[in-house]
């Protein structure tokens, strides 16, 4: 019953399929909705970046350059049948451990962090961005080919994957990306059916933990969390990202100060007004209206993930398609949080609109698995 | 393992896992819809409800007002001359919040800078005593080869800097001390009095002299610059600005000329010349020697200097003219006749019989001429002249001191004269109150006889002392010595330079004329105490009054110096005087500590004279005359 179910659902209904037949969208694998709401956002950020930026022309069409490697990136990505994806799993995500490791051993120091590897001849590579690829797609991969919802045992070997290079990636220390790396392994489970039982008992552990976990914070994390309650207790140091973003982001009122006269991040007050920070020096230019329009498109990004994940045929897909947008979603909404004061500052750029290129990179080669998903239904 | 694979078939149930992952996905959309829903809420109170505040916060980010200081008032004499300038000058200073390490940052440059241990001295005070964000200047008034020097490795040292600002300048250097003053650093008690926005960034103010008493029009008015600068306080533009307003230019009726030759008279004594302009109370020389460097004040004085200064013996920060209390000796007798006239109780007829003393009645007590044998038959005029004392001694006794008292009090004496000058010294006029007060005694009729004749309690300064010689000089007409002639500037200020009023006098108005004349005689007349003075005067006649008043031992606070014990115990030299005789001018005072004879010191008189009336200027110093007549 359950195959002729899934036989009948993949029956064109009314003649759609000739049509879908010849959609010029469908034979390169991209999905129009999804592509289109990337490259407004996109557009934004690149009209943004070159304001916050200081009218840094350099930076900004190198920042068009990843936007370009990323494109084609998304592309290829997109073409690789799920199917592939599905068998490359472990693979994938073995080999980003792996480099975890040699990164823990034989890594670059950057600003006090080991969290680049240097591959001779080549570039410099951050192997805990390959991870936020391959930890959803290891664990899609491990429950498409169990009974869901999960077994105990299963949730226990689940949480072990999880662990792993989330603790490796920590250890660099890198508590932002670790954090949205496990984020996206714990969403693959939810999402599998993982019991609320489960899910109420780890609550509850984790309150009582907490307290220990705080004493294994470095002091500058622990800091950045302290300051989110009070920032005017050290206005100069820790509380100054905090106080000059809300006054970048209050100042801008309901239509902004206008493209290229955001004071805050001209005259460099805010700090990082480029990068993590970006959203604070468009919400000064643009103002509420400029937010509700970039949220508006981020939620349709989001939407559209869901449609996807849902109208997926197969577990892996559906799995690794959920996790993928709602990491997404954690993406916008830690960074958007952060910089208006809701959040501690962890190092999450805002997607495709902080300047940055392996962020760019990373982000499109996701949606690009996001299209694969959705345009290679037919093949299963 | 039977089980097992059943469980692997039911995981082909697509169906049940799609719509278990559905319930889950609604769950997670919810959640997103919730999570932006809080966002946008988030932003909504940041940006619309809370929007005045930070728009506030960012402009005062952006914004900052900045008071541009006001150049100070020039200060010239009465033919222009310009006695206090502003120079630019180059300041090393320390950013205190720049500079890690000042221990460090010192070090280097003391061998750069040539700092020696009393500029690091002075450099710690300033350390310890400046504002919290004001920049500590390290050397002040830098030379071309410290600049170059310093130019060489000033990207070593972050935080210091060269800065140039205007200063005040004195180019004649102790020659105006004690009268233009001298402007310094600001201390931390004089800023709580001032207005913070008015005196912004002036680091000087005025100390002493007219730089005090002026400091209010001199100053002038802070200009302000809105001025847009980013997080690093860098200078992005100026907004708005307002231009800052010098100070009032301020002509004095200072002679540059007349003080040098004051000044250059009294070279190697101690002493003090006031001169006035009867006919307006203007102040036209004022010296008070020895003097000292007010350009050494303006940038911070060094400690060895100002410990030279403090103990010399000769105390040259002290403020003769103003501030030194002296017996006026017989300089008073003419005040003190007009008092008699002005009571009716002598006239220009009354004759008293002089035999060199004076006894009260049923007293044996003598109270001594200066002339042992006595000057025989005396009136006023020839007591004026030959400055008798017995005359005044019996003229003393029938005024009593309380009239006495009433009269010179008319003429300045024992208060204020309201020179424009902080911290006048009053001296002391004695009456019968005065003692009661004071001394807890009661009055004897016998201490009259000193009072009489300018000794014993009464005390005066240089400057009353001129003061009551100008308003003789005019015929009676109170004046206030005054030093500002015209104020020029964006502060008005109004200046009287005429006399006050007529004095009140009971007597023959004929009267001051006929003392003036008296006075004419004691330098042009027959027997006159000043007659050496006179002789070869050309062009002009001049009037005056000798005096001498007796040292009674070395003051408190002066050190035991054997060397110098003997000449300290002399008497001081008086001489008052005005010319031309008959249209004063000039009405002068001039003391000289330990002088020994007012005759000695008129010389000094006359070269001013000669100077105001007929331009000419002595090349030496005019030294004391042999053979002067004893008083």
């Amino acid at each position: 019953m359950s195959i002729q179910n899934k036989f009948l659902r993949q029956l064109p209904k009314d003649g759609t399929n000739f049509k879908q037949r010849f959609d010029p969208w469908r034979l390169l694998h991209l999905d129009p909705m999804l592509m289109i709401a990337l490259l407004i956002v996109s557009t934004i950020g690149l009209i943004e970046l070159y304001s916050a930026s200081g009218q840094h022309w350099d930076m900004t069409l190198k920042q068009m350059m990843s936007f370009g490697i990323g494109l084609i990136t998304l592309f290829v990505f997109a073409q690789i049948p799920p199917r592939a994806y599905q068998t490359l799993s472990p693979w994938i995500y073995g080999i980003g451990v792996l480099l975890l490791f040699a990164v823990a051993i034989f890594g670059e120091v950057r600003l006090g962090a080991q969290r680049w590897l240097k591959i001779p001849g080549i570039a410099s590579v951050q192997p805990s961005e390959f991870l936020k690829l391959g930890m959803p797609m290891m664990l899609a991969w491990f429950f498409a080919n169990r009974a869901l919802p999960p077994r105990f045992s299963h949730v226990i070997i689940a949480f072990i994957l999880i662990a792993i290079p989330s603790a490796l990636i920590a250890e660099q220390p890198d508590l932002g990306t670790a954090i949205l790396v496990a984020t996206s392994g714990v969403f693959i489970l939810f999402l599998a059916g993982l019991s609320w039982w489960f899910i109420l008992g780890v609550t509850l552990l984790g309150s009582i933990l907490a307290p220990f976990a705080w004493g294994h914070l470095h002091d500058y994390q622990r800091q950045r969390i302290l300051t989110l309650f009070n920032p005017e207790s050290d206005p100069l140091g820790n509380g100054w990202n905090i106080i000059q973003s809300k006054t970048a982001i209050g100042s801008g009122g309901f239509f902004g100060k206008g493209w290229l006269h955001g004071s805050q991040s001209h005259l460099e007050f805010l700090p990082e007004g480029h990068t993590d920070f970006i959203i604070a020096a468009y919400s000064e230019e643009f103002g509420f209206l400029g937010v509700l329009i970039l949220l508006s498109l981020y939620l349709f990004i989001i939407g559209r993930g869901f449609y996807i994940a849902s109208s997926a045929k197969d577990t892996y897909s559906r799995l690794l398609a959920g996790s993928i947008t709602l990491s997404f979603f954690v993406y916008v909404s830690v960074n958007v949080g952060m910089v208006s004061g809701l959040l501690p500052i962890v190092g999450v750029p805002l997607p495709f609109v902080s300047y940055g290129g392996t962020a760019i990179i990373t982000l499109m080669a996701s949606m690009g698995v996001l299209m694969s998903i959705k345009t290679h239904q037919k093949l299963i | 393992m039977a089980k097992r694979k059943t469980s692997q078939l039911t995981l082909k149930d697509n169906r049940l896992e799609s719509q278990l992952f559905n319930r889950r996905l609604t769950v997670m959309g919810v959640l997103v819809l919730g999570v932006f829903s809080f966002l946008l809420i988030r932003y909504f109170v940041l940006q619309i409800i809370q929007y005045q505040t930070y728009a506030t916060y960012s402009e005062n980010n952006r914004v900052h007002l900045e008071t541009v200081p006001p150049s100070r008032g020039f200060i010239f004499d009465r033919n222009g001359i310009l006695l206090a300038d502003n120079r630019p000058t180059f300041t090393l200073s320390l950013n205190r919040q720049v500079v890690p390490n000042i221990k460090e940052a010192i070090a280097k440059l003391t061998p750069i800078l040539k700092l020696t241990e009393d500029d690091l001295k002075r450099f710690n005070t300033r350390l310890r005593v400046a504002r919290k964000f004001e920049d500590v200047p390290v050397k002040l008034r830098l030379t071309e080869e410290d600049i170059a020097r310093f130019s060489e490795v000033k990207y070593e040292i972050p935080g210091v800097e060269i800065k140039v600002e205007l200063s005040r300048y004195y180019p004649y250097n102790d020659l105006f001390a004690h009268v233009i003053g001298y402007v310094s650093r600001i201390s931390e008690k004089e800023a709580e009095k001032l207005d913070p926005v008015e005196y912004d960034n002036t680091n000087l103010i005025g100390k002493i002299g007219v730089e005090k008493y002026y400091e209010n029009i001199l100053h002038g008015k802070a200009g302000y610059r809105h001025v847009e600068t980013n997080a690093h306080g860098k200078l992005l533009r100026v907004l708005k600005n307002t231009s800052p307003k010098r100070g009032n230019d301020l002509t004095l009726h200072l002679d540059y000329q007349l003080q040098k030759i004051a000044s250059d008279q009294l070279k190697g004594r101690r002493g003090a010349v006031v001169a006035i302009d009867p006919n307006t109370g203007g102040v036209l020389a004022f010296v008070s020697n020895p003097s000292f460097d007010p350009n050494a004040f303006v940038g911070g004085i060094s400690y060895n200097l100002y410990t030279e200064y403090r103990d010399h013996l000769d105390k040259p920060l002290y403020n003769r003219a103003l501030q030194g209390i002296y017996p006026p000796g017989s300089t008073i007798k003419p005040f003190a006749g007009l008092g008699g006239l002005n009571y009716k109780l002598i006239d220009w007829q009354k004759t008293i019989s002089d035999p060199g003393y004076f006894r009260l009645p049923g007293d044996t007590h003598q109270f001594r001429d200066w002339k042992k044998e006595g000057h025989g038959a005396v009136d006023l005029h020839k007591a004026i002249v030959q400055s008798c004392d017995t005359f005044f001694y019996q003229l003393s006794d029938n005024i009593g001191v309380d009239r006495f008292n009433e009269w010179m009090s008319l003429f300045g004496f024992g208060k204020k004269t309201g020179i424009d000058l902080m911290d006048e010294k009053t001296g002391t006029l004695p009456s019968t109150a005065w003692k009661r007060n004071k001394l807890k005694a009661p009055w004897y009729r016998g201490e009259m006889m000193s009072v009489g004749i300018g000794q014993g309690y009464f005390t005066a300064t240089p400057l009353q002392i001129a003061t009551a010689t100008a308003i003789v000089a005019n015929g009676g007409r109170h004046i206030t010595p005054h030093l500002l002639q015209k104020s020029i500037g964006p502060k008005d200020y109004k200046i009287k330079n005429a006399p006050d009023y007529v004095m009140p006098y009971n007597g023959d108005p004929g009267d001051w004329q006929k003392m003036k004349e008296a006075m004419r005689d004691v330098v042009h007349g027959e027997g006159g105490t000043a007659r050496a003075t006179g002789f070869g005067i050309t062009g002009y006649e001049m009037a005056g009054k000798t005096g001498t008043a007796q040292v009674k031992g070395i003051k408190q606070g002066e050190r035991y110096n054997e060397a110098a014990i003997g000449e300290r115990f002399w008497d001081h030299g008086w001489f008052v005087g005005f010319a031309p005789y008959e249209n004063p001018q000039i009405a002068v005072a001039v003391l000289i500590e330990n002088g020994r004879h007012g005759s000695s010191v008129a010389p000094i008189a006359r070269a001013l004279f000669d100077y105001k009336i007929k331009g000419v200027i002595p090349t030496p110093a005019i030294n004391t005359p042999a053979g002067a007549v004893d008083e």
